[in-house]
């Protein structure tokens, strides 16, 4: 799934300083699993933005909803009938999210309350880590199901680098080395020749290298 | 083995006899004065130069224009090349920009993560790793091609490179590493600093069993100590570095005006016990920030005077 | 025991201080109460286990953010004692309530008492033009 992170409410709140009407509107998908932009995100982050008002002696009008998700028409559309009553959108939904809404609603600022960071799973309550950075050139085949393009700092295909310690990336020792987990693997599956092969030079065309990507599916367009 | 290249350094191993190379770090600025210095004091003492490559992700002079430096000044360069900082069409780039001054060997990195520099924000690069990095420069001589298929115009004669550290972990792929570097087409290796003799004779070994070291030149990496401090700051901060026990013991027991000695007669001690190792071709002797101690290191080991001319 | 403690304490029950939500206690902030606190198991003797770590963790996450909010993060807290420690729970009430007289009423009610102010002025220059 997509993970998100919190923003500082400082960054927000500089955001829609000068609204008077402001809908926090949150996703009920992604961002709700990593705990930072569903229906309960929505409620803390509107009762915080008119908490700070209201201190300030401004009475801010914070209006809430959460939509299954903000990344297809069908819901963004939901929202449609009591869109004018706000002059600007905080959206903590992911990037795709925030952009899609505002995409729909041209007429008002839609503002990021999140800062969304990677395709990643959960590892643990309140732990979750990279696992894909959308290659468009998926090669877990050969590597054992391990990725070496998003678990490995350097992206490196033939690893590990020299600098692989105790089984953790020279860059943090929060950080597994790749590669390590990759040869364990590969290890454990009896497929330890496959590391000699040689991963050739990679096609980054498909990645954010070769610019903004579209999948088209023929077989399902109307 | 007849030379595939006019690489000088090339012509040294396949002729039989040690090598020994050495290193400099270009400056944090652009006067070339102090790469001139260094070269000037270890020229006569080594048959080839490497210049590192924005180490450690420090921004530095650029190794490529180092070389130059080194080549106008009659010396052999080792151009060290990181794949984090170039994408391909810069790498095939600087390889033919190299090539045009007649600069003969190269060195294939993936190079340090830039969190551990001066831009730790920036981005990096990675368009290749150091493996597919050997098999471009091999390409680019051999096929006399570029990447993208095209024919270079007078293709790069190139020595090919690559490092290898022993004491990276993990430890079971170190040789099938090896191996797997060599049959991406790598000629001679450069092994991070020796400090555990019996683990690299170890690596050593296991690499001669598989036939690797009649397959490319292995040059054993060697570093002098100057203080107690420098030798633990490398045991417990640097990784990759396996720097055992009895090195600190003997080096902290050692008076602090005499621990700079001490620390190169380990690094001669390392060398004259390599000289006898199988396999081994050469030594490429680092002693960044302390190239004065060069000539003295290779004195000492009885590796000179260095073979002269062809 | 019949123990005394200031009367302007709310007594919210619940059946483990792992229930309160982090909403509930933003939203007592912004409905007007001066400070909010929490009192549950002392740690490790969590009737349900984890619910009072779960508690402070939020009670700490709210605190910061009340902090960046400009009301105050000393105003919310969490106490921990045993279920039949009355001469403790006392303690912490006196604690608390003069935690909160030190640091005044809540940015909120002063806040609300100036929007009813201006709206009164408005009125009044309303009903003086007309």
């Amino acid at each position: 799934m997509i993970v998100a992170d919190k923003k500082p409410i400082e960054e927000i709140i500089d955001y829609v300083k000068d609204h008077q009407n402001i809908l926090v509107l949150g996703c009920n998908e992604c961002v709700t699993v990593c705990e930072v932009g569903g229906k309960k995100e929505v409620g803390l982050l509107a009762s915080a933005l008119r908490m700070h008002f209201l201190q300030q002696g401004r009475e801010v009008n914070v209006g809430e909803r959460t939509l299954e998700r903000q990344c297809d028409h069908e819901y963004l559309e939901e929202i449609r009938d009591i869109i004018d009553r706000y002059e600007a959108v905080v959206s903590i939904a992911c990037g795709v999210g925030v952009q899609f809404t505002a995409e729909k609603y041209l007429s008002l600022p839609v503002y990021p309350g999140v800062n969304t960071l990677f395709m990643g799973a959960n590892e643990a309550r309140g732990v979750w880590s990279e696992r894909c950075q959308g290659c468009g050139q998926c090669l877990l085949a050969y590597s054992g199901g391990i990725c070496p393009v998003s678990r490995c700092a350097k992206r490196i295909l033939n690893g590990p680098c020299g600098g692989s310690s105790g089984g953790k990336c020279e860059i943090s020792k929060e950080v597994p080395c790749g590669w390590q987990l990759i040869i364990d693997r590969l290890k454990a599956l009896g497929r330890m020749d496959d590391y000699e092969k040689i991963a050739p030079i990679k096609n980054w065309s498909t990645d954010r290298a070769g610019g903004p990507r579209k999948v088209v599916r023929e077989d399902l367009k109307l | 083995m007849k030379p595939k290249t006019p690489s000088k350094l090339e012509k040294i191993l396949t002729s039989g006899q040690l090598a020994v190379t050495s290193e400099c770090g270009p400056p944090r600025g652009s006067d070339p004065g102090g790469i001139i210095r260094k070269a000037e004091m270890i020229k006569n003492h080594v048959d080839a130069i490497n210049i590192t490559d924005n180490q450690t992700s420090m921004t530095r002079l650029c190794s490529l224009a180092a070389c130059i430096r080194l080549k106008l000044m009659g010396l052999e360069p080792v151009l060290q090349m990181v794949t984090r900082d170039r994408n391909r069409i810069a790498i095939q780039s600087d390889i033919l920009g190299a090539a045009s001054f007649d600069i003969h060997n190269i060195l294939c990195l993936s190079g340090d993560h830039q969190s551990f520099g001066d831009c730790a924000i920036g981005q990096n690069v990675y368009d290749l790793d150091s493996m597919q990095l050997i098999q471009t420069v091999r390409h680019m001589r051999d096929e006399g091609k570029f990447l993208g298929g095209d024919p270079i115009e007078r293709p790069p004669r190139m020595f090919v490179g690559a490092a290898e550290n022993p004491f990276a972990d993990p430890y079971e792929i170190r040789v099938p590493r090896l191996a797997k570097k060599i049959a991406a087409g790598v000629e001679f290796i450069q092994t991070q600093c020796i400090y555990n003799l019996d683990k690299f004779e170890d690596w050593l070994g296991k690499a001669r069993d598989r036939g690797l070291t009649e397959q490319a030149y292995i040059l054993a990496g060697v570093t002098p100590m100057k203080s107690i401090g420098m030798a633990r700051y490398m045991k417990n901060r640097v990784p990759g570095m396996d720097v055992p026990d009895e090195i600190i013991k003997r080096l902290s027991g050692t008076p602090k005006e005499k621990q700079a000695e001490e620390g190169i007669k380990i690094c001669v001690e390392t060398i004259q016990r390599l000289k006898e190792a199988k396999g081994l071709a050469g030594f490429h002797v680092m002693a960044i920030e302390w190239e004065e101690m060069v000539p003295e290191i290779v004195e000492k080991s009885g590796l000179y005077p260095r073979p002269q001319g062809e | 025991m019949r123990l005394g403690y200031p009367s302007s304490i709310r007594i919210i029950r619940v059946p483990c201080t792992g229930k309160v939500d982090a909403l509930h206690i933003l939203r007592s902030f912004e409905k007007g109460a001066d400070g909010v606190y929490l009192v549950g198991c002392r740690e490790g003797d969590c009737h349900f286990n984890q619910g009072n770590f779960r508690a402070k963790a939020r009670v700490e996450q709210m605190q910061k953010l009340l902090e960046a909010i400009g009301i105050g993060g000393q105003r919310l807290q969490m106490y921990n004692l045993s279920s039949s420690d009355g001469p403790m729970f006392a303690r912490f009430a006196e604690e608390m309530h003069q935690r909160i007289l030190d640091a005044g009423p809540s940015p909120i009610r002063t806040g609300l008492k100036k929007i009813r102010e201006t709206r009164k002025d408005q009125d009044r220059s309303i009903q003086a033009a007309l």
